[in-house]
């Protein structure tokens, strides 16, 4: 089944690859190609494969993608002061987080969102810890609940919803 | 194609942007102090700005195989870029490439690495001489 799901996404990706489209050859490499994908990859995929046609998890990853391009901008900004300004104010630090997210995926998407959102940087994940790196840190950075609050938070309520 | 529409406009506008923010995070990858400071300026900026640019693409050429093509370059990036921030940044943790010596915490270091792995005031000298001595 989850080979099934994996063939269709990667030959969909390959079909809009080559969008013109043109002759036979090129929709039988595709179809080569994603079986190949399919066969190697579909052990490592996602273990619950029908839940991509949840459309309550599509409705708020959508919702998700303009919240995301806010902090993302935000985050932006935020260090192009930091790059610009004189004295380069940072104060850096590695701190720790605690998550609530229970799935791989989104631990995942959680991780890759503070990568890229207002100076944090996610360097390991051990269980629901989450290693980051911080351009500003809190305070001393020792306080686990307010990091938790100010890094992750934002994002875990919409992922919850998505992924899980 | 000598006619210049609004799309056209706000779409070179989004192209600008995204160079812009591409040019920041050069100039903070050389101005940062140490590694993770600048893997920090570098994804984030740069990750920013070349999806505006990817997304200008898009607008400028409309949904034609150049712009999806473009904007499939554009997710795709979003999606590795910070895996790769993550991987180097572990991996230069775990190789010992020191942090600045301005930083706050390390909390990676002390729970993993047996210290936190913050340069000292007088240089690394020092740390990695002990570093030798333990090895032998």
């Amino acid at each position: 089944m989850r080979r099934v799901v994996l063939f269709v996404l990667s030959y969909g990706l390959w079909l809009l690859l080559t969008l013109p489209g043109g002759d036979w050859p090129v929709y039988v490499v595709g179809a080569v190609l994603a079986l190949l994908v399919a066969i190697f990859f579909g052990a490592e995929f996602t273990h619950r494969p029908l839940s991509f046609l949840n459309p309550r998890r599509w409705f708020w990853g959508i919702i998700y993608i303009p919240v995301f391009f806010w902090h993302m901008l935000v985050a932006n900004l935020d260090v192009a002061f930091r790059v610009l300004h004189p004295a380069c104010p940072v104060k850096p630090g590695i701190v720790k987080v605690k998550t609530v997210l229970k799935t791989d995926v989104a631990k995942t998407f959680l991780a890759n969102s503070i990568t890229l959102t207002p100076g944090t940087m996610t360097v390991d994940v051990d269980e629901d810890v989450l290693y980051v790196h911080w351009i500003d840190v809190l305070g001393d950075g020792e306080d686990v609940k307010a990091n938790t609050k100010a890094i992750v938070a934002k994002f875990e309520k919409y992922l919850r919803r998505i992924f899980e | 194609m000598t006619e210049v529409t609004v799309i056209d406009v706000i779409g070179y506008i989004v192209i600008f942007v995204g160079v812009v923010f591409d040019l920041l995070g050069a100039i903070g990858l050389v101005r940062f102090p140490d590694v993770y400071n600048r893997l920090q300026s570098a994804t984030k900026s740069v990750t920013l700005g070349t999806f505006g640019i990817m997304i200008g693409i898009l607008i400028v050429t409309g949904f034609t195989p150049l712009g999806i093509k473009a904007l499939i370059c554009g997710v795709f990036l979003l999606l590795t870029a910070p895996v790769s921030a993550h991987a180097l940044s572990r991996g230069s943790l775990r190789f010992g490439a020191k942090m600045w010596k301005g930083t706050v915490i390390d909390a990676y270091g002390k729970d993993k690495l047996g210290g936190p792995q913050i340069e000292s005031e007088e240089g690394e000298a020092k740390e990695s001489k002990e570093k030798e001595d333990e090895v032998a």
